[in-house]
């Protein structure tokens, strides 16, 4: 397709844990299309923040390993030198991090850090890169650019510091931007605003944005397809609205139900069995979501489980999904069950 | 009568001088502050960070000076108890925290965890502290045998779950939780709602329950405080706050949480734009606003 | 920033005059005075005439009395009388401060100029064989006794390859101001240096590889990553700017290590500065002289912190407004 922004195919990727490699990413494909937001959701330890500092190559060499392929704007990422890539991140694909305290340099006064791409990406002069910063930090919503051009991280607040983020992102006009958990460190006022800020820049300029997450809230409000993960590979793809509508893998399917809001007051909240297995000790054969649900017969699942298009857009992995229903009369049991 | 009631506590942080400038500034965190929890009642404090819910929470305790105002727990001014009788009524009150991961000593094994507010206040013999300690672990669904482990060998709910033992051990009246599920993924925190809910019900517990997640409040409590700058500026029951805001920072609040329904979408983020304009208009002028009563349970600054 | 400099400045005030008491009664507190050194081995001097001498010179006054003495003289800058040589302290000290202030310098920029570079290298390839190297050379460098590494050193180039001098500051046949004098001057200062500083610089390449390896993980490194930001400047204008000004703190600290060293190091080169004088002063008891040394001494250290703290404030921002 002429739209296609990032392509990855089958990518993997493996953390040295004790002297041997494990896979947090096992097998992702993906395609991100120009004008889209394509969230990746799931909980911690899925592999969705390996998955994105995978696209972005700031994995540690030594202590991981990247495998299968990220074709961007027809090049391969994971076969390019660091100063091949160092040509494309920060100018075409750009990336927004989630603890807006840290992610900055605190010795650094927040005008040089939002110029400091353009240095490496653009012909601009000093004048011309100073210009440019005045007005990133118009367009992010801050009314004292000026003054805020001067400061130093520590005297602004948590949104303002997101804000310059985003900023410093958009610095060399990206086409694709990886966003980890941009919100999660705010208050639901703050990243009402932060994430109302990105869709309106995102409309504006047609960049694709890949968006990590865990709250499921953020995907409804910013997403247009969402793929859901688990333990380390894909187990729901949809259009946003779809998958919200219809969620059909048990783990979609049981995330909602343990949701709050999705509950009747006071209402015993669906919490799923187990706990999310280290990716040491991970099965990696059949359907990983199997020991969760244990109330779902074993010939339910698939021995092989793959991404099955069972309506136009829409990925299930496993067939499972067709047998499932949430164990209402075994909730009694749940909690003790859950925590062995 | 109430359990607890906070009567216009105020906290202030004092910035001192350095050795040379001797003026020192006065920093409210909570001012005027007035709560009641009724026994057996789950009260959630909402508010978003800095708005003083965690001083509040460790001015009951006894951790922050109260600059002004009074708390009365059991009907006692607190502050005016004796040494000895404050350290009871102290026994009555206990709390668990954000962080699992840092509020229980990475040091200590479980037994030790557990059993230390037990060896302050009962002198209870090895075997029998021990049973208790296990008797507390199995009610919070962890293994018996789980007393000689540490922390670290435990996930996050489940560390949870022995921050609750904890403040169980003493059977409290009063248990204060701040912020307890926000660090948990989504499942984890069913679990743990779940759970707390059940201790609740089962020790008739009156429950001080801090957060930032409106959705988390209105699932389990009876009634909600809004907190907004070191005051509570509307209180009602679930269905007064959820169904008819008052406060417009209240109805911020409600507008700026994430809307899963693709059918009220677009109607939210049209009332979210609205609520934000009007309280970037008016947030000035409400922080002086008079107490209204609205009904029975309702009231607001308005 | 001018009025922390001014402060921190007028804090150093009280330092000093405390250090200063505690100096006072310490060397009260030597077995001996300035008398029994001076007259020490003399068996023609009787007892009642050292006594006559020590009621001459106030020896026998209350303390306070001589310390206020001590104290109102050393600020006219007259820090007393040598018993042994015979002529004011100030005098005494005149040639070797500037001697020992040269070797100070010239030891700390050789310890950092060799300690950044090799902590950096240290931190960024951490692991590599280089690495393994200096981690190696730290440890040894950190074991070894100043005293036998300079024994060393001195055998090594002064006796057996005679490639440089081995004792003295500078050859006295040289008349002064030429351009061989300050040659001359500097290659005496070769040996000394070196013994002083190849030791000095574990604590300061330790701490910087330390500190790289943390800063390395930090997030703002990720983000500079994500800029597209260049290898070689991720390290030079973000870790490393990150990573080095905790070392400014260790000035201080430096600087008593390098005063501690500068005592052998001074003693076995036959290096006429500070550090010789002292030990020869302690062994003949020169009261006065000790007393004058140490609190020179504490007054670099304190002085040293003092400019810590100052380098520190203009570094990091955090500091700066907190």
């Amino acid at each position: 397709m002429e739209d296609n922004l990032l392509t990855i195919h089958n990518l993997r990727t493996s953390f040295r844990i004790n002297g041997r490699f494990h896979r947090a990413v096992d097998g992702i494909s993906l395609t991100i299309h120009r004008n889209e937001v394509l969230a990746i959701v799931g909980e911690s330890g899925c592999g969705k923040s390996a998955l994105a500092l995978s696209i972005m190559g700031l994995h540690p060499p030594d202590q991981s390993a990247v495998e299968g392929s990220i074709d961007f704007q027809g090049r391969n990422l994971l076969q390019l030198s660091t100063s091949e890539l160092n040509q494309i991140r920060g100018k075409k694909l750009a990336m927004i991090f989630q603890d807006p305290m840290t992610a900055l340099h605190p010795l650094w006064k927040v005008g040089r850090q939002i110029e400091e791409p353009m240095k490496y990406h653009s012909m601009l002069s000093t004048k011309q890169r100073r210009q440019r910063t005045l007005e990133l930090l118009k367009l992010v919503g801050i009314q004292k650019y000026k003054q805020v051009y001067q400061q130093y991280p520590h005297e602004l607040s948590g949104g303002m510091r997101q804000r310059i983020l985003i900023a410093i992102a958009l610095a060399c006009d990206p086409v694709l931007l990886v966003a980890d958990e941009p919100t999660t460190a705010l208050d639901v006022t703050v990243q009402a605003q932060i994430l109302e800020l990105m869709k309106e820049l995102q409309r504006q300029s047609q960049t694709g944005i890949l968006l990590i997450t865990h709250d499921l809230g953020v995907v409804a409000e910013m997403a247009d397809r969402v793929a859901v993960m688990y333990a380390g590979e894909i187990v729901e793809l949809a259009p946003a609205e779809e998958l919200f509508r219809h969620p059909r893998h048990p783990y979609t399917q049981s995330l909602f139900h343990s949701l709050p809001s999705s509950n009747e007051r006071k209402q015993k909240l669906h919490a799923i069995e187990g706990i999310v297995p280290a990716i040491e000790n991970l099965e990696r054969a059949g359907c990983r979501f199997a020991p969760r649900i244990p109330w779902i017969a074993e010939k339910g699942h698939d021995a092989e489980p793959v991404l099955q298009e069972i309506a136009p857009g829409h990925f299930v992995r496993c067939s499972c999904y067709q047998h499932f229903y949430l164990p209402d009369g075994k909730e009694e049991k749940d909690v003790s069950a859950a925590a062995t | 009568m109430s359990l607890l009631q906070l009567r216009d506590v105020s906290v202030h942080y004092t910035k001192t001088g350095s050795f040379f400038k001797r003026k020192s500034a006065v920093i409210p965190v909570i001012a005027q502050l007035s709560l009641e929890l009724r026994p057996g009642e789950i009260y959630g404090l909402v508010g978003e960070s800095g708005c003083g819910k965690s001083t509040a929470a460790k001015a009951i305790i006894g951790l922050h000076q109260l600059s002004a105002g009074q708390i009365f727990f059991n009907g006692e001014d607190l502050s005016q108890l004796t040494r000895k009788a404050r350290k009871q009524q102290m026994k009555e009150i206990q709390m668990i925290f954000q962080d699992p991961y840092s509020s229980l000593n990475p040091r200590k094994n479980v037994w030790n965890i557990i059993a230390e507010p037990l060896r302050n206040f009962e002198k209870l013999s090895k075997a029998d502290e021990l049973k208790k300690v296990q008797k507390l672990l199995q009610r919070v669904g962890l293994n018996e045998e789980s007393v000689y482990q540490y922390p670290h060998q435990f996930s996050g709910g489940q560390r949870q779950r022995i921050g609750i033992a904890r403040a169980m051990a003493l059977q409290p009246q009063l248990l204060i939780a701040d912020e307890p599920v926000s660090a948990l993924d989504v499942s984890v925190q069913a679990q743990v709602l779940n759970f707390m809910k059940e201790i609740q019900e089962e020790f008739r517990l009156t429950m001080l329950f801090i957060s930032h997640d409106l959705g988390v409040v209105r699932h389990l409590c009876d009634r909600i405080g809004i907190m907004y700058r070191g005051s509570v500026v509307e209180e009602g029951t679930v269905e007064d706050i959820f169904r008819r805001p008052q406060h417009l920072y209240t109805k911020r609040l409600l507008a700026a949480m994430p809307e899963m329904d693709p059918e009220k979408r677009q109607h939210k983020i049209k009332q979210r734009l609205q609520i934000n304009e009007e309280f970037d208009r008016l947030a000035d002028t409400f922080l002086d606003a008079e107490l209204q009563q609205i009904s029975d349970t309702h009231w607001a600054r308005l | 920033m001018l009025t922390f400099i001014i402060k921190r400045t007028v804090l150093m005030i009280p330092q000093l005059l405390l250090l200063s008491i505690l100096i006072f009664f310490l060397a009260k507190q030597m077995p001996g005075d300035a008398v029994t050194g001076a007259f020490m081995g003399k068996p023609n001097v009787s007892a009642e005439q050292m006594e006559k001498i020590r009621e001459q010179h106030g020896l026998n006054d209350p303390w306070i009395v001589q310390y206020g003495r001590w104290i109102r003289d050393a600020l006219h800058g007259d820090l007393g009388q040598s018993f042994v040589h015979k002529q004011p302290v100030t005098q005494l000290l005149a040639g070797r401060i500037e001697n020992t202030i040269w070797l100070s310098v010239a030891t700390l920029a050789v310890t950092y100029s060799l300690a950044i570079p090799l902590g950096m290298i240290a931190g960024r390839w951490t692991r590599s064989w280089a690495d393994q190297l200096i981690v190696t050379y730290n440890y040894i460098s950190f074991a070894t006794p100043v005293f036998v590494f300079a024994l060393l050193m001195l055998y090594v180039f002064g006796f057996l390859l005679n490639w440089f001098p081995s004792g003295g500051s500078v050859d006295i046949r040289i008349t002064e101001g030429t351009p061989e004098y300050v040659l001359d001057k500097l290659k005496h200062l070769v040996l000394p240096v070196l013994s002083g500083s190849l030791l000095l610089t574990y604590s300061t390449v330790q701490y910087l590889r330390n500190e790289m390896i943390d800063t390395k993980m930090k997030d703002f490194v990720k983000t500079a990553r994500a800029k597209g930001v260049p290898e070689n400047a991720v390290y030079r204008n973000h870790i490393l700017r990150h990573s080095i000004f905790p070392i400014a703190a260790f000035l201080g600290y430096e600087i008593t290590g390098l005063i501690a060293g500068s005592v052998f190091i001074e003693t076995i080169f036959s290096y006429p500065g500070l550090g010789r004088l002292f030990i020869d002063s302690i062994m003949t008891r020169d009261f006065t002289v000790v007393t004058a040394l140490v609190l020179i001494s504490g007054a670099a250290v304190i002085v040293g912190t003092m400019l810590s703290d100052i380098i520190l404030r203009i570094a990091d921002p955090r500091i700066r407004f907190g």
